[in-house]
Order: C-alpha cells, then structure tokens, then sequence
C-alpha cells in the first residue's frame, strides 16, 4: 500500500477516522472556524437555520479587517451587528478593528497549530498551509453550518507536489516563486488541489516569506497548500499555543498526481499583468509601464519584512506616485514603528493605513481613479478588484512595488539594493 | 426536456467580475444582488437576463474569492444551472449549497453563443445544444441530497426541525 499525502492525513485526522484516501468523502470537524466582515451575514443564515447556539464557541474565531475602520454607515452596521453577536455566543477569539487581517493575526496568536484543520469563510484560508496546517477556505452557508453543527463533508483532494530548490537572487522573494507557479500552470493549475511543497528552498525562507506560498495558491485554485513545518515554525508558536499538536509530514511515497519542479536560483523578479494573477511575466518585461499608485499590505505581502524590504528600496530617496502602506497586523505596525523601517517608509513619502486588508478589494484606503494603474503586493489583479473596472492593477513583491513607486513607472529594485 | 437560453462566457471567469468586492458588505436584498450580476464581464446580462437562462462557460468558473454573493446574484437573476469545463473547488461547493445545479460539461461551449437555445433533461441526464448530446455527469450522493433539499440552509433547517443536535 502507498503513503498518504498530507492532505489524506490531516483530513483523516480531522474526521476522526483512521485512514482516507483522496476522493472519499468525510465529515470533517475542523479544530478551527473563522470569519471576519462578513459574519454578520453568516450570522443571517445561521439565524435561518433554526440551532438554539453556535456548537463550539471555543472554536470560532472573528476579525474585523476587511474594511476598517468602517468607512460608511453601512459598514459600520455591519461591524456592530458582528460585536453584538460575539457576545450573545460568548466568542472569545475576537479580534478588533485594527488588530490585523484574520490570517495573519490568527497565525500571530497561534490559535491554530500544525496537523491541525482550519476553515476559513475566505478563499486566502490555504494561508496556514504555512505551519503545516490544513486551511481552506468555505462560503458563507458552509460558515453557518459549521457554527450550528461543528462539522462539514469535505472530498478529499488529489494532492500535488510542488519541488522547489536552489537559492534566491537578492530582490527576488517567494512572491516571485508563487507568480511563477501560477504563471507556468495557470490559474486552474491547482485546482481542487492540495498543493504540498517541498524542497530544500522552503527551511531557507523566512516564515514571512513562507506564508505568501500557500496564501497565494489560492490564485491557483488549490484546496489548501503546505509546507513541511520545521524548528522555526514550531519555535513561533510556542509562547501563545495554548495546546499541544502533532505536526503532519507526507510519506515519502505518497501518491501525487501532479509534479511541477522549479529551481529558483535564474529566477528574476516576476508581474502578474492586468487582468489574472496567471498572466505572470518576468518584470524586464514590464519595466517602464507608468504606474499612478503602488501599494504594499495585504495577508499575501503585508508582513514585517514586507516592509522592510520596501524600506531598503525606499531608504534616503522619495517616491514619485503615491504610495500606500497597510501593515497586515498591529504586531507589522508595532515592529516597523520600533526598528525604525516606519519612519524610512513616512519619510519616502508613504501614506501609512490602519492594518487591515486596505484597498484590496476595493473597499476604501486606496480606490484608483478610471485609467490609473496601480502596482500592488497583493494577490488579485481581477478587472474591478479594487473598485474601479478601468483601473489595471500590477503584483509584484514589496521590493519591485517599492522601486516603482519611486519612478512612478514599473521598476526593477536591484539597482536600489547595491 | 426544458428550453433554456444562454450566456456564454470564456475561461478563468473570477468572482470579482461576477460580483464585485466592494458590494459584499453592502448590498444584501436579492435584487440588489441580481442587479449587479456580472456587472465587470456583461454589462448586458443584469438587463438582459431571463428566468431560466443558463450560463456556459469555459475552464474554472468562478476562480477567486469565496464570495457567496458570485452564486446568489445569478440565482436571483433566475439562473439555476451553470455549465462549465470546470468550475473553482469553492464556486463548486457553494453553487451546490444555494441549490444551484453546476454541471461539468465539456465541449459544449464551442457550439453555442449567447442567445442560443440549448435543452436540459435532468431525469434522463442529458443536455442537447447544437444538435449534440452531453451527458450530465453524476454527483456524489452526498451532493446529490444537498441539492435535493434545495441547498445546505434546507437541508440543516429539517435537521434542526426534527431536533438532531448535530
């Protein structure tokens, strides 16, 4: 008999039953569930359903990150309808306006471990792919059930095995790594997929860097992604993990139906051009297209060394557009204002946001004008994504955004970095 | 068999041009919803739309966001069945749970556009478009009693109802 791929493992687990296998069918009960702006619908839908109670309170988690602080009178509705129901269910995993985006505060706060189930009502679940736990993300009703009933069948995904090796060039990150994956196998290149990495690339990222990896293959369409934990994910959640955990590690001869290999040492930086995150060029290729704003944040590059990659680009120059920064957490916020990379950032002339997801999807914080591009870290590049159907929006990481926005034009970081 | 009239549309086809982002916390009322229904892709189609009109489209239908509202504004537009070569896991399971049928179909797309007439026979398990007969694929029985409950809200509303705790 062959191994188990991660995704058999942790589902199994998950279920409660001693083996499966991808393609069987299983009620899952995840160890964690989590929803952020949008509770206060989920919370429509779970009042339709007719449970006395959220099942297991102890297991829910809430955010307000999508747009905040509350920027109309409706959204402000929204978050107060949120507030009111976390404390009829007595929710005790909830996170304030500014606290942070859901992915990354709950991996800050270690509320779920490795081998673990997390679902997420938000297609960026595949974050905590990071520390080897399996995130996916659900729908709304999928949310509801799970709040009335603690549980939800899930089909076990086919996994794929993605071998990355070899060294990054300096101004090159995982960003790049994940745009070329998606590029090279396309948007569906994942799909219904669980996307397990591998190689000796991954114990030499960053667990900041680690994290866009498995946060980006949602633009691939994969289930959930993983990485094979290590001392220093375990290391990072040792001070807040309030239980123990078994970390989960594929069989060596686990089935995969798919192998994608890249190694990144002639990697360059990478665009994802308007308007997929799968039109992925090298950015030489893009180099010179006039960009009006850039912006850096979001749960995909918003993280610490985000900024102070920025930072290093940015140091002692000014930037040319306008550029927008949103830390994706308080604890992003509190080391940059610390290590001195904040000010770098305010001195370059950045415009500094509440964290949050900012104008990722178009909410607020950073809406393009109809025909002005936008160069972003983020994760979709969709026609209208951040609220103007006109408006080209450009991915790329925090050193390419961070170049650009000092030309105003696409750039390419490596000369700032000398 | 039933008559249905299309809209078709390509590959990669993402939630954020099915139902933009900035609505998701402020639009709630099914007109509302069905009102912007692929506002970014067919400006046409919200006006345009029939009752028992059918989407067909091409590889991974509904790629994105988890957005709930990308299945629920085409089904208070009165769409009920989408056809694809293949839809996004997420877009999947939550058409199945508003009761949407989504059905795995390819090669069809090539021989219709929009305005066609395609028909349906779902107790038979065929769709016939252009003169060509698809078979409908079958769903896990899992699946299968969601969408006969009317989608995942119905089917835990009897379930509740009866008294099951779980």
């Amino acid at each position: 008999m062959t191994g188990y791929t991660f995704a058999e493992k942790a589902l199994a687990r998950a279920a409660g039953v001693s083996g499966a296998r991808a393609g069987d069918i299983l009620d899952v009960m995840p160890d964690v569930v989590f929803s952020h702006d949008n509770s206060a619908a989920i919370r429509r839908i779970f009042e339709k359903i007719g449970a006395p109670r959220i099942r297991y309170p102890e297991r829910v988690a809430i955010t307000l990150d999508h747009a905040v602080p509350a920027p109309t009178t409706q959204h402000a509705q929204n978050h107060a309808e949120i507030r009111e129901w976390v404390c009829l269910q007595g929710i005790r995993h909830f996170f304030e306006v500014g606290r942070g985006i859901c992915h990354q505060v709950l991996s800050e706060e270690a509320i779920v471990l490795p081998g673990e189930t997390i679902l997420g009502a938000d297609s960026h679940s595949t974050h905590f792919g990071w520390m080897g736990a399996f995130g996916m993300g659900v729908g709304r009703t999928e949310m509801a059930a799970l709040w009335a009933t603690g549980q939800l069948w899930l089909r076990v995904p086919e996994a794929m095995r993605v071998i990355l090796t070899g060294h990054l060039q300096p101004g090159v990150t995982a960003k790049d790594v994940a745009l070329r994956i998606i590029g090279d196998r396309g948007a569906d290149g994942g799909q219904y997929r669980s996307v397990e990495f591998h190689g000796d690339l991954i114990s030499r990222l960053s667990l900041d860097e680690r994290a866009v990896l498995p946060n980006m293959m949602a633009e691939f369409g994969a289930m959930n992604a993983y990485l094979p934990p290590d001392d220093l994910v375990f290391a990072a959640l040792e001070a807040k993990r309030a239980r123990d955990y078994t970390p989960l590690y594929p069989d060596d001869d686990a089935v995969y139906s798919d192998i994608y290999a890249l190694d990144v040492s002639v990697l360059e930086p990478q665009i994802a051009l308007p308007h997929s995150p799968a039109n992925v060029v090298p950015l030489s290729d893009a180099a010179g297209q006039p960009v009006q704003q850039a912006f850096i944040g979001t749960c995909t590059n918003g993280r610490y060394e985000d900024l102070e990659a920025a930072a290093r680009v940015l140091a002692g120059r000014r930037v040319r557009c306008r550029l927008v920064v949103i830390p994706a957490s308080a604890e992003v916020l509190r080391r940059a204002a610390e290590s001195g990379v904040l000010s770098t950032l305010i001195e370059a002339g950045a415009a500094i946001g509440t964290p949050g997801c900012g104008p990722c999807m178009g909410n607020h914080m950073g809406i393009p004008a109809p025909q002005e591009a936008t160069i972003s870290t983020a994760n979709r590049n969709f026609r209208g994504r951040m609220g103007t159907a006109d408006a080209p929006i450009y991915l790329a990481n925090p050193y390419v955004v961070a170049a650009s926005a000092i030309r105003g034009a696409i750039a390419d970081p490596r000369e700032y970095l000398q | 068999m039933t008559r249905h009239r299309v809209w078709v549309y390509g590959d990669d086809v993402n939630t954020d041009v099915i139902f933009p982002g900035k609505y998701t916390y402020t639009l709630k009322t099914p007109a509302e919803l069905a009102a912007h229904a692929l506002e970014d892709l067919d400006p046409a189609f919200a006006a345009g739309v029939r009752p028992g009109d059918i989407i067909v489209a091409g590889r991974n239908w509904g790629c994105g966001s988890s957005r709930e509202q990308a299945v629920t504004a085409l089904k208070h537009a009165g769409v009920n069945i989408l056809i694809a070569e293949s839809f996004s896991g997420l877009y999947f399971r939550n058409c199945i749970n508003q009761g949407v049928l989504p059905l795995v179909i390819a090669g069809l797309r090539n021989l219709v556009q929009t305005g066609d007439e395609i028909e349906v026979d779902l107790e038979a398990g065929i769709v016939v478009a252009a003169g060509q007969q698809f078979a409908v694929p079958t769903l896990s029985p899992s699946v299968r009693a969601i969408l006969d409950a009317g989608g995942l809200v119905p089917m835990l509303q009897a379930r509740f109802a009866a008294g099951a705790s779980s």
